[in-house]
């Protein structure tokens, strides 16, 4: 078992394999990391910055970083669950997020968050940007207002030529994402249940369908994300 | 001792947090015991008669009504809270946001389907007693300063009971997870 | 179009990692990347459409429409400003008869803002199809648009006649001056270029290169001063089958220019350095990224490049050492400052967003397509071939201990004599206001954007890695400054402007510290706000690259060192302010409908 490494979350002494990362490391050893991008089996992209932690003192984040021996790791600390609920109010003052009204409310992994961080008020300026609802597409709707730009979609989907269907359009505060005119149109029922799952919010819903599960009965509704850790 | 006083109003709201207030059941015999209402459209006290404790506000800013109405609130309550997601972040209402107030008005006097055919002079109410319709509609807490806020659409009728006692009862709210939602 | 474009594929052997190359040349060859080429590109590499469009959009001088016949984009960086922009920028608008970001309707005209294009000693500056024209006043753009309207050439549009040293150069001709103020062992004009390469490599092993540039202990000049040899010595050491050397000409950072002088004055020196390089690392290919905007160089180097090939200094058995093969490639930027962070240098030139990538992996592990790369600065190019022609020793003898050799400065702003200095590390912020002219200076930003402003209280401040680092630029500011809004605000807004967009923190806390601080400038700031700028702007140390991490040092900076500047402005007795305007948020609704009364 050469290539265990022994290391430790908030003291905790765990193990994995070398080369794991942060985040899968601590999963296998029940240890809970929020995160809004990471998605297992499909790359890595860093893009939400929620599951940052310090290692050995370092700020990195837990989905792209690896585990090697004898890392200290802190994670459930005050200072970083801050850093992570102030994320998740920044990604609620970027959109429109109009949870009473939305199909992924319950089951949204952003909500859910907030939830977790005990948010009632993002302590930042609502921006209001105006976006639009994409509902062009025979299989999905993409409602832009709720997109937090985790690029899930972009990485998780590729059609059977390996050719993106869903890309990041311009860049800073006017990145959004875009749908391949051609390619979205011709999205398999399968690829388009897909993109619904990979989803962390309510951007990319299925058509036709929507508040099919009773209130109280959702993912999110009794226990708080990371709890079955 | 003299009963804490409590003052609420619904802004750009639908009542719906109101209501949720009512929906503690039992308990509202308590709360009338704990305390006294002064300008609430419960009781239909229109104005402040007295400094308040606590102003519970639903809904956020649409019109320069709304803005004056809570002001008011700010200048007599002690304690503001903002009660609901259409306080705390514009709710519903806020889905014009995007959307310029000309083409809303246009929409809403001229254009739309039950209107399109009737107002025959094409006349966007403009007469000087209407209040007048903000660029876009604003939390609360963007228009004063608001010490706490109760998420929900409406929020629980407990976490409401909760969250009052503990204020009432100078004591930390604690919001158990079932009940702390936005919707 | 078709014709072209496919040519252009053609050029590039339809492979899907020149996507830069292929953009850049549709977009120079008919005024922009439409749909109709966009289809052509994607199903001639066999990617989708969304694959081009994500590239494509991420640069600032690719356009989706045609931006005119004369393209023209105005810098809007703190020292254009400085030096009378506004009036610059309204006499473009009154004469074109457009707003900015804009095309004429006969599609002669299209003007538009571009973040600081590297001629901060020569500003406002503005680059017309590719071609520069700096030092513009009101009168200047009066005859351009005047000369445009008449139907003259670019070439007739230069007035002024082209600028020093190699600007004048038949492959350059640029109006561009590199006041070269101060020389030494990289500006020094006495190099006998591929000198090193036939004299000292064949008699050196790679290793004994490696050392050398360990003994000497210089750093990396492009900002973040990482060992240099160390950093050659871990590539080496990683085993693959191909290596590469990457030259960082992105020289992005606001206020800085003296890359752009190296290439002009010195470009022998820099390619020999990355021979020398790869002769250390064990690589065969090199790339020299150059961002856009020094677009113009592009002929002048390439023939450079084929010259040093003629004579053996590039190109197979380079100097005779048997096996040692090596050639470069320049890449051209196409508007993005970020490019400059070396991950997303290296996604750029393979053809992709410019969007930095977690690290680890280092480049040097795991760099261009996947393999070990060096990215070094241009300077330290330059400053290593020095290095091994003179020794370590002679090397260490400048500067101090802790940073060796020279740094070659940019310095801007108001002073009487801005350019291109190059110093020994360990001269204070007094030495180099003194040096330029400069006095009356009340704030200097030390190491662009991302550095600091510093004030009087820091100017016998040393700059060197421990304490003042910096990449080089240095703009100085007198009292007619008003530093918030002219500098801070700016700067703020170019990190805005520049980000790549892909973390949440990168992405959205500057527009929220750049809306506070406006709230300030508009006298409507409390005391509060500028503690929650501090606090806030914390979050953006868990950004992934330099960009984000350092995107708040202009508002952090300033408010430390400046204090007082955000006190006057806000209301010292005013606990909370909304910023919440009743007239302005009720103006729409009472024009919509007519009505008078103002609402208090
Ligand atoms: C946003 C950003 C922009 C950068 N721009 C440049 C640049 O224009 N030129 C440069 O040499 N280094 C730049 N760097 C630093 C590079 O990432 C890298 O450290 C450098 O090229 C390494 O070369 P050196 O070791 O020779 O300094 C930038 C870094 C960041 C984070
Ligand atoms: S996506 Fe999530 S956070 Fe956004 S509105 Fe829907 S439920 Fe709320
Ligand atoms: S659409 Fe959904 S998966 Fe795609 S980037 Fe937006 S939030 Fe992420
Ligand atoms: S810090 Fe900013 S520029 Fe750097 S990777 Fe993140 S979003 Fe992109």
């Amino acid at each position: 078992m050469a290539d265990l490494n022994n290391f430790t979350i908030d003291g905790l002494k765990c193990l994995a394999r070398e080369g794991t990362s942060i985040i899968d490391a601590a999963r296998q050893n029940d240890q809970f990391i929020p995160t809004l991008c990471n998605l297992e089996g499909v790359p890595p992209k860093g893009a939400c910055r929620v599951c940052t932690v310090r290692v050995n003192g370092k700020l990195m984040t837990a989905c792209t970083a690896k585990i090697s021996q004898g890392m200290e790791i802190e994670n459930q600390t005050e200072e970083l669950n801050e850093m992570r609920k102030s994320i998740v109010e920044m990604l609620f003052v970027e959109g429109n997020h109009f949870c009473p009204s939305c199909e992924k409310s319950g089951e949204c992994e952003l909500q859910a968050l907030a939830y977790r961080f005990e948010m009632t008020v993002p302590r930042y300026p609502y921006f209001y940007p105006k976006r639009n609802i994409d509902a062009s597409h025979p299989r999905i709707v993409k409602d832009h207002n709720r997109c937090i730009l985790c690029k899930r979609c972009v990485r998780a989907i590729k059609d059977e030529k390996g050719r993106s269907i869903f890309a990041f359009l311009d860049r800073g505060f006017e990145t959004r994402i875009y749908l391949d005119p051609d390619l979205a149109g011709q999205l398999t029922e399968e690829r388009a249940r897909k993109a619904v799952e990979v989803c962390p919010v309510g951007a990319i819903m299925p058509r036709g369908e929507g508040f099919k599960t009773p209130i109280g009965r959702r993912k999110y509704d009794r226990h708080p994300i990371g709890s079955d850790m | 001792m003299e009963k804490p006083v409590i003052a609420t109003a619904s802004l750009a709201g639908c009542f719906g947090c109101h209501m949720s207030l009512l929906d503690i059941d039992e308990r509202i015999l308590d709360l009338i015991e704990l305390v006294d209402f002064n300008k609430s459209p419960i009781n239909d006290i229109k104005e402040f008669a007295r400094e308040c404790d606590i102003g519970l506000i639903e809904g956020g800013c649409c019109l320069d009504e709304n803005v004056h109405v809570l002001k008011d609130f700010r200048n007599h309550c002690r304690i503001l809270v903002s009660v609901g997601e259409c306080a705390i972040m514009g709710g519903l209402p806020a889905m014009r946001n995007g959307i310029s107030v000309r083409e809303c008005l246009e929409e809403a006097y001229l254009n739309g389907p039950s209107v399109r055919n009737y107002n025959e002079n094409k006349i966007l109410p403009n007469d000087e007693e209407l209040p007048v319709l903000l660029n876009r509609v604003y939390p609360c807490h963007e228009v004063v300063k608001i010490d706490y806020f109760l998420p929900g659409c409406p929020p629980d009728a407990d976490l409401l009971w909760r969250a009052l006692t503990a204020l009432l009862n100078n004591r930390k709210m604690d919001l158990p997870y079932e009940v702390f939602k936005f919707d | 179009m078709e014709e072209s474009i496919s040519s252009i594929l053609d050029r590039y052997n339809h492979d899907v990692y020149r996507l830069m190359d292929i953009l850049i040349d549709v977009q120079s060859d008919q005024g922009f990347i439409g749909d109709q080429a966009i289809a052509r590109i994607a199903e001639d590499l066999g990617i989708s459409k969304a694959d081009v469009e994500q590239t494509r959009s991420f640069y600032h001088f690719f356009s989706k429409k045609p931006t005119g016949k004369y393209s023209i984009y105005l810098n809007t960086s703190v020292n254009a400003c400085m030096m009378g922009r506004d009036a610059v920028a309204r006499t473009f608008e009154v004469e074109a008869g457009i707003p900015f970001n804009s095309v004429t309707r006969d599609g002669l005209i299209g003007l538009f803002d571009t973040s600081c294009i590297g001629m901060s000693d020569q500003e406002p500056a503005a680059i017309i199809n590719g071609k520069i024209f700096p030092n513009l006043t009101p009168f200047r753009v009066k005859e351009l648009i005047r000369d445009i309207r008449a139907g003259k050439s670019m070439e007739e549009l230069v007035v002024e006649g082209y600028g020093d040293g190699q600007n004048s150069n038949p492959d350059i001709r640029a109006v561009v001056s590199n006041n070269i103020r101060k020389i030494g062992p990289v500006l020094d004009p006495d190099y006998k270029p591929g000198e090193v390469i036939r004299k000292k490599l064949p008699a050196m092993t790679p290793q004994q290169v490696i050392d050398e540039m360990k003994r000497s202990n210089i750093r990396g000049r492009g900002g973040a001063g990482f060992p240099t040899g160390m950093k050659w010595e871990i590539c080496r050491k990683t085993e693959s089958d191909e290596k590469y050397i990457i030259c960082n000409a992105d020289e992005g950072e606001p206020g800085t220019f003296k890359d752009r002088v190296i290439l002009t004055e010195r470009p022998k020196l820099l390619l020999e350095g990355m021979v020398v390089a790869a002769y250390a690392i064990g690589a065969r290919q090199g790339i020299l990224y150059i961002r856009h905007e020094y677009k113009y160089l592009k002929i002048y180097l390439e023939k450079l490049i084929e010259g040093a090939h003629k004579r053996n200094l590039m190109g197979k058995n380079i100097a005779g050492i048997e096996g040692f093969d090596f050639d470069v490639r320049i890449q051209f930027g196409a508007g993005s400052y970020v490019c400059g962070e070396e991950s997303a240098l290296i996604e750029s030139a393979e053809g992709k967003r410019g969007e930095p990538r977690d690290k680890p992996p280092f480049p040097v592990e795991k760099g261009y397509l996947d393999k070990p790369t060096v990215v070094n600065n241009v300077e330290t190019f330059c400053s290593a071939v020095k290095v091994l022609l003179n020794g370590a020793d002679w090397y260490r003898s400048f500067g101090t201990t802790d940073s060796t050799g020279t740094k070659v400065l940019s310095i801007s702003g108001d002073c009487r004599y801005p350019g291109v200095y190059e110093v020994e590390w360990g001269f204070s912020v007094n030495d180099i206001c003194g040096m330029a002219g400069a006095d009356d200076v009340i704030a200097v930003q030390v190491g662009g954007p991302s550095g600091s402003l510093v004030g009087p209280s820091d100017f016998d401040r040393i700059l060197c890695y421990a304490d003042l680092s910096t990449g080089g630029s240095l703009i100085i500011f007198n009292h007619t400054r008003d530093l918030l809004q002219d500098v801070v605000l700016n700067f703020t807004s170019f990190f805005i402007e520049e980000s790549c967009g892909s973390c949440s923190t990168c992405r959205i806390m500057p527009v929220i510290l750049r809306n506070k601080l406006l709230k300030i400038l508009n006298a409507r700031g409390a005391k509060s706000d500028i503690s929650e700028m501090l606090e806030w702007a914390a979050i953006l140390k868990a950004s992934r690259c330099g960009l984000g991490q350092t995107a708040a040092n202009p508002i952090i900076t300033s408010i430390q060192n400046f204090r007082h500047l955000y006190d006057q402005k806000v209301r010292g007795e005013v606990r909370y302010d909304s910023g919440f305007d009743l007239t302005q948020a009720t103006q729409e609704a009472i024009a919509a409908t007519g009505r008078y009364t103002a609402v208090d």
